[in-house]
């Protein structure tokens, strides 16, 4: 628990988004699955969670149903819309060439070494 | 995102707003129990699941809110739900209601006031067609408005920047449509003036360039709806008619539509007339005399592209050529242009100074009520930290409670506002159908249109916004924790707090309106007593026209005489004088005096100007104007004997030197007459009650070419109205026809005192809205200091405090304030009234009489304010407040 790091400002929406890009899921499912393909390394407040997916609903990059979860309760179920699959795309690659950039400059230079 | 998509969300949400809420609030829940579900599973029991649950998803309220805003359509919720709030809490305190909106009605209201004068007086353009492009032309260095004909002929024609140039002049005439003859004010226009104006007929034709053929060719009348509408009942038989002006016919071509009266914002003509019969409508043709500037204005379109730096650098090079073609005439001929509304400069300058100068300190009301607001503002902010506290530590986030407390301010701004311009629309009706003058239909138009409405709403918001913001840094510092632990007993700082600056800032601010409001009073009250060069009580004016009612020539003189000598055998009269146009009538003739060294008298070498007066001999009794040296005139200084003239000191000090060396001296006019001095009287008030001393001489009337006004000084200790029935029946005696006005010398002097009473007026009025708001400002602050510290004066009171030092503790701060505020105020009032001076006459600051006022003022003002709250602290009872805490 103690050495989860802080999420970036602005990147719980591509979470959800890439959390979604794999299947429906209700938002504690979201929670779950985003906890899941990042390792647990994350520190994310739960109720953090409906703000940004109301936000991803009203751009129109998700889309929202009612149903019934795996242990027989209602809860809201959410896809990816057709734009939310491009603006993943995009965010993805951008976020790539971000981390690439940063990465490569704060690794150890030749001449620190 | 699309937008229609977006607004179709935002309209549904706003509209199913509790489903879309019921659907969000299910889904946290979903979400709780789905959480818990897995928690139970890990082994904790369902109850230690589910509380596990609220914890890990954070501050549920906050997540909540936050979600609504992400669901979109949440402003105009927020701003439902706060407005909601705010009448609620409006409601609940309806003195702190009232109280701030009357006092925005009150601010609001004077702004809106001002704002609507200043906007019908100078910003609002004449009602004729392309309006941006129309100017007036002045002369010289002193702006001068007025022209001579021959001028406005050469600049009429040489110039290549206007689409024409027209002229007028205001004339005042007898008109006899067959029954009865009646005054009237005309406008005597050149030809074009319609074609200039651009205007269209409402009826008939009018009158062009083409119909002016030389002296009296042009015997036409075009009248203006309203006097079509009053005196010739919309007859539409009149084009065609023919009726008597001043005993000639005149033939009436066409009407005037009902939204054109002329170019001059505050005089409305009856008819026009066309200038080049000015011998049949003033008596007298002066089109000819290039000296002689009795146009009162010339004026015309810009023509499209021409810039105004370019037109006047045209008239310019048409001025040079007049100076050097003309020089006896033309004396420094330079232009300007302005706006024709206000007569030019001569009238529009003060006008416009004094305008903004109300303005601002109307814009001073307006700050002090915000002041005063903003405090009443901080204290009910003080007063709620308990709720602030508990709000902000259920969730709710400070933006929020912002929102709310600003759309409590502009909510009382806006009621406030409209509240403040309802009342002063009615104001301005008044102001807009009252008539100033008896005898002058002078107008002041100021019906507030579109743009007042406007600037109104503007204040309004600003000022809630401004007052809203006072108490934002006590919100926003405000500690949940520390104030929902301690209770709201409010610390007595001792530190200067932002409510203390308001309250010194609102009181400085009230007192100079205060001040300057005394120092016109005071202007005003010594103006009506100084000494104007004539003695206005017991004297009557009996004014006529003898060329309205037939007389020329030499019939003139012996008439004047005939109705002296009439007038003198009146009962009770003492002395009788006559004068062609009595001083403070609407400005005075002035001409051009030399030494009697100039060998060759042109207005560039004129010594100065000299106001005029020819009267017969009698007029200085009439006047009681003082004799200082030498004689008066007599019936024999006529036509046969040498000119003399009496001259004031002011006259004798610029061209002698002294009043002495005066008597017997000779001086010269433009026409190269020498004129011997044979009296000298005192100076008096000529042009304006603010004028500096100006030289004046008078002429005998029996010297001088026959003068067009006649006007009778009658002095005599006699009831006014009698006297003014028996003079009626005396002047019918002599001549059934001869129209006459008469009324008191007082009467005839408000015109001259009108611009100074307005200004009293409107300055008191500020005055009087200062100080009440002074008033409400040291109330509320007294009162709620009081309020505040009732425990502690209980306290003080149980442990044997005497009354006066109940009081120092209780109000000790709110009477420094009010002392530093006061003093403050008296200071820059006194700065400030240094413009006044120039409106008001004999407004000075200091004046001990107005010092002692101010102080006096306030310090009443401070008692009056702090009664209520010191009895309120004098009364406190120490039982009741330790019982009930």
């Amino acid at each position: 628990m103690t050495d989860q790091a802080q999420l970036l400002p602005g990147t719980l929406d591509l979470l959800i988004l890439r959390a979604v890009s794999l299947g429906p899921l209700h938002g504690y499912g979201v929670l779950l699955r985003i906890g899941q393909i990042s390792g647990n390394a994350l520190l994310i407040e739960q109720g953090a969670l409906y703000p940004g997916l109301f936000r991803l609903v009203r751009q129109g990059l998700l889309k929202a149903s009612w149903g019934t979860s795996e242990n027989n309760r209602r809860a809201k179920f959410y896809e990816l819309t057709t734009a939310g699959r491009k603006r993943l795309r995009e965010e993805t690659d951008s976020w790539n060439r971000l981390a690439t950039a940063i990465g490569s400059a704060l690794a150890p230079q030749p001449e620190e070494v | 995102m699309k937008l229609l998509a977006w607004i179709r969300s935002v309209a549904a949400k706003f509209f199913r707003r509790s489903q879309v809420a019921d659907e969000m609030e299910a889904e946290l829940r979903s979400h709780l129990l789905l959480r818990a579900d897995d928690l139970e599973r890990s082994g904790l029991d369902r109850a230690e699941a589910e509380r596990r649950a609220r914890i890990e998803f954070g501050g549920y309220e906050r997540y909540r809110e936050e979600s609504h805003e992400a669901l979109g359509g949440n402003f105009l919720e927020t701003f439902v739900q706060d407005l909601r709030f705010s009448l609620r809490m409006l409601r609940k305190s309806p003195g702190f209601a009232i109280a701030a909106v009357l006092t925005l009605a009150l601010a609001i209201g004077a702004n809106a006031v001002v704002f609507s004068v200043m906007n019908a007086l100078i910003l609002r353009q004449a009602n004729v067609p392309q309006a941006d492009s129309l100017y007036a032309i002045e002369r010289g260095r002193d702006k001068a408005i007025n022209h001579s004909y021959p001028d406005y002929l050469d600049l009429r024609d040489r110039n290549r920047s206007f689409d024409g140039l027209a002229a007028y002049n205001v004339a005042a005439v007898g008109l006899d449509t067959g029954d009865n003859p009646s005054g009237a004010w005309i406008f005597e226009v050149t030809g074009n003036y319609f074609d200039v104006l651009r205007v269209q007929p409402y009826l008939g034709r009018y009158f062009h360039g083409s119909d002016e053929g030389g002296p009296n060719s042009a015997p036409y009348i075009v009248l203006t709806y309203a006097f079509w509408h009053s005196h010739f009942q919309d007859d539409r038989g009149v084009v065609g008619r023919t009726v008597r002006l001043n005993k000639h016919p005149f033939i009436i071509l066409g009407v005037a539509p009902p939204e054109f009266k002329g170019t001059l914002t505050f005089l409305f003509p009856d008819f026009w007339v066309p200038i080049v019969n000015q011998e049949q409508v003033e008596g007298l043709n002066v089109l000819n005399q290039r000296g002689n500037r009795g146009i009162l204005m010339v004026f015309g379109h810009l023509k499209a592209g021409v810039t105004r730096v370019q037109a006047i650098s045209d008239l310019n090079s048409i001025g040079a050529w007049l100076e050097k073609t003309y020089p006896k005439d033309d004396g420094r001929m330079n232009f300007y242009l302005t706006r024709p509304g206000l007569a030019g400069d001569w009238l529009g300058g003060p006008m416009q100074g004094f305008l903004t100068g109300l303005m601002l300190l109307a814009g001073l009301i307006l700050l002090a009520a915000c002041a005063n607001l903003g405090s009443l503002f901080a204290a009910r902010a003080a007063d709620r930290s308990r709720e602030v506290a508990l709000r902000l530590a259920l969730g709710s986030s400070r933006r929020r409670i912002l929102r709310q407390v600003f759309t409590e301010a502009v909510l009382i701004s806006l009621v406030g506002g409209s509240v403040g311009i309802s009342a002063s629309v009615f104001l301005l009706h008044g102001l807009s159908v009252w008539r100033p003058l008896s005898g002058v239909d002078l107008h002041v138009p100021v019906n507030p249109d579109a743009k007042v409405y406007l600037v109104a709403l503007a204040l309004a918001l600003a000022s809630g916004f401004l007052f809203g913001a006072v108490p934002v840094r006590q919100i926003l510092r405000t500690n949940p924790y520390e104030v929902v632990k301690s209770g709201s007993t409010a610390k007595i700082g001792r530190r200067i707090s932002v409510r203390d600056l308001l309250l010194v800032v609102q009181i400085a601010l009230c007192a100079v309106l205060v001040t300057s409001s005394m120092v016109a009073v005071r202007g005003l009250w010594r103006s009506l007593h100084s000494n104007f060069g004539f003695e206005p009580r017991n004297a009557m004016l009996v004014g006529t026209n003898l060329f309205m009612a037939g007389y020329g020539g030499d019939q003139v003189p012996a008439m004047q005489k005939r109705m002296i000598d009439a007038v003198e055998a009146v009962p009770g009269v003492e002395s009788v004088g006559l004068v062609d146009r009595p001083p403070l009538y609407y400005g005075a003739n002035a001409t051009n005096i030399y030494t009697d060294k100039t060998a060759d008298p042109r207005p560039s070498n004129a010594a100065f100007e000299a106001v005029v007066y020819n009267i017969t001999p009698g007029y200085f009794d009439a006047a009681q104007t003082r004799l200082l040296a030498g004689r008066t005139l007599s019936w024999h200084d006529d036509k046969n004997s040498p000119r003399v003239a009496l001259i004031n000191r002011e006259f004798a000090g610029k061209i002698f030197g002294s009043v002495t060396s005066a008597m017997g001296g000779y001086f010269k006019r433009l026409d190269g007459t020498r004129i011997q001095v044979v009296g000298v009287v005192e100076d008096g008030k000529y042009g304006s009650l603010t004028e500096n001393p100006q030289p004046a001489m008078f002429l005998s009337i029996l010297q001088q070419s026959p003068s067009n006004g006649t006007v009778l000084v009658v002095r005599s200790k006699r009831d006014p109205q009698q006297l003014a029935a028996a003079l009626t029946s005396t002047l019918r005696n002599l001549d059934a026809g001869l129209p006459a006005d008469i009324q008191t010398w007082n009467q005839e002097l408000d015109g001259a005192l009108l611009a100074s009473r307005m200004a009293t007026v409107s300055l008191g009025v500020l005055g009087m809205m200062g100080a009440m708001l002074s008033i409400t400002g040291i109330f509320g602050m007294a009162a709620y200091s009081v309020s505040k510290r009732l425990r502690e004066l209980g306290i003080r009171v149980a442990l044997g405090a005497q009354r006066k030092e109940v009081l120092q503790a209780a109000l000790g701060r709110a009477v420094k304030l009010l002392a530093f505020g006061s003093a403050a105020g008296l200071v820059l009032g006194i700065l400030a009234s240094r413009v006044l001076a120039s409106i008001v006459y004999q407004a000075t600051p200091r004046d001990p009489l107005v010092l002692a006022g101010v102080v006096l003022v306030m310090l009443l003002l401070g008692l009056v304010a702090t009664w209520i709250p010191a009895q309120r602290a004098l009364s406190v009872d120490p039982m009741m407040l330790l019982r009930e805490e």
